[in-house]
């Protein structure tokens, strides 16, 4: 349970960090709040020549609202989304995910860029960078870019992040005022991995749905957009009709696989059952 | 061996400068390093939570850390938050309530405890057993230990102040 020798370089800026990881031909990890990849050097899953540490990089900081989009740094922490005001108040989903991911002790260290860069299927984060629409800005050789969530999670823990790319930020949409959100999910245990979870962001007007944005985790190798579910429910009066609809296109959006513990049907069921609390929900607030 | 390392942090009020090989872990450093053995090692995998300690403030794992990560940090573990009795009325609860048996889980359910009650003074049992969920008692004590959590809470809330427990009349 120790991690194998590593090199280390704790860079000062988002150049360096890259140069660093340059210098290390392949062999080197980026590494924040470390919650995820410590544990996976300490059981020698991975075991890169060098680690470079992020941590302590100001440029990769800061919560601030600017034309219409939240701007997260990518070393936000766990913990601000769970109390940060300005998360509250433009990101909602990511506060109601907060509680649950992890343990407090977890939320104190990870950050969303590491959660949202390891792409975990069953992670709440990336999930709701597709609920949201959220852009990832990424710093690599040739400079910046920013790719949409849609396009970011490619496949399991692959994302459009290229070797010694760097997630500088997420940014994320403002909640508008006909914003209805909600998430929840459904684990064996408090803070376990959820047998499936589900965020959602309705844009409403009255009771009809204008856009709706679905995104489930721990249903596939990528967290998933429910298109199929939000094309039933665009145009729709969120009603009790309407959300049965939604329920059964919803088995249209999801291909999980057996596993010993999970059947891919009760993944699926469970899904289903959780979509239909989360619209009941949203309709009986509004 | 890689090389190691200076590494400049401040462990329970004092700062202090040693040389660590990168892979250690702050939990290893701590215990190893500066004889702090109060910080469990259990699992080494962020699952149990027998080895938190408090940075800049707040509960961490000392497993999932690294020493060199820690610099600049400062660093509480159960001896400092011990000698600094800013834990005394958490520690004598558990000690009225029968809040431990073996023990091994005990360093990190204070901090645990002591980080909940920073945040939310008066939890209810449902968030301090949210607050405790990374936290294993193999012995499986955790009635006792979400009593005497409720205990320290209302009597903070009240504003009583626990003898120490050395204090304590024979």
């Amino acid at each position: 349970m120790k991690a194998r020798a590593f090199d280390y370089a704790r860079p000062a800026s988002i150049a360096k960090a890259l140069a660093a990881f340059a210098e290390a031909d392949g062999d080197a990890s980026y590494i924040a709040g470390g919650q995820s990849l410590v544990p996976a050097l300490a059981l020698r899953l991975q075991a890169p020549a060098r680690l470079v540490d992020i941590g302590h990089i100001a440029e990769l900081r800061g919560i601030a609202v600017e034309a219409g989009w939240l701007r997260l740094g990518a070393l936000t922490r766990h913990v601000d989304a769970h109390d940060h005001p300005l998360i509250a108040a433009h990101a909602p989903l990511l506060a109601l995910a907060a509680p649950h991911v992890a343990h407090p002790a977890i939320r104190n260290r990870g950050t969303l860029g590491g959660s949202v860069a390891l792409a975990d299927p069953a992670s709440e984060f990336p999930a709701m960078m597709l609920a949201m629409g959220a852009e990832m800005e990424i710093a690599g050789p040739d400079g910046t870019r920013r790719v949409p969530a849609d396009a970011f999670f490619v496949d399991l823990y692959q994302t459009a992040l290229e070797p010694g790319e760097l997630l500088v930020a997420l940014h994320i949409p403002v909640a508008r005022p006909e914003h209805r959100c909600a998430f929840d999910e459904i684990a064996r245990r408090r803070g376990d991995y959820a047998l499936v979870g589900c965020g959602i962001r309705l844009a409403m007007s009255g009771d009809v749905v204008e856009e709706a944005r679905i995104a489930l985790l721990s249903v596939g190798p990528t967290p998933v957009r429910a298109h199929a579910a939000e094309a039933t429910l665009t145009g729709a009066t969120l009603d009790p009709d309407a959300i049965r609809h939604a329920q059964a296109a919803l088995m249209d959006d999801l291909d999980p696989v057996d596993t010993p513990e999970v059947p891919a049907a009760m993944r699926r069921h469970l899904a289903r059952v959780l979509l239909g609390r989360l619209l009941a929900q949203i309709a009986e607030a509004a | 061996m890689s090389a190691t390392l200076p590494v400049t942090l401040t462990v329970n009020g004092e700062t202090l400068t040693r040389l660590v090989e990168p892979r250690e872990t702050l939990a290893d450093f701590l215990r190893r390093d500066l004889g702090l053995t109060g910080t469990h090692a259990g699992c080494e995998m962020g699952v149990c939570g027998a080895c938190l300690v408090m940075l800049d403030g707040l509960p961490v794992h000392a497993c999932l850390t690294f020493a060199v990560q820690a610099a600049g940090t400062e660093i509480a573990t159960v001896e400092g938050l011990t000698e600094s009795t800013v834990i005394a009325d958490l520690q004598r609860a558990f000690h009225e309530r029968n809040a431990l048996q073996c023990g091994f889980c005990t360093p990190g359910m204070l901090i645990a405890a002591q980080g909940l009650l920073a945040r939310l003074p008066l939890p209810s049992r449902a968030e301090i057993r949210d607050a405790l969920s990374g936290n294993y008692c193999r012995c499986t004590g955790y009635e006792a230990i979400v009593d005497a959590i409720e205990t320290v809470a209302r009597r903070r809330a009240a504003g009583e102040t626990a003898p120490r427990f050395a204090e304590e009349p024979a």
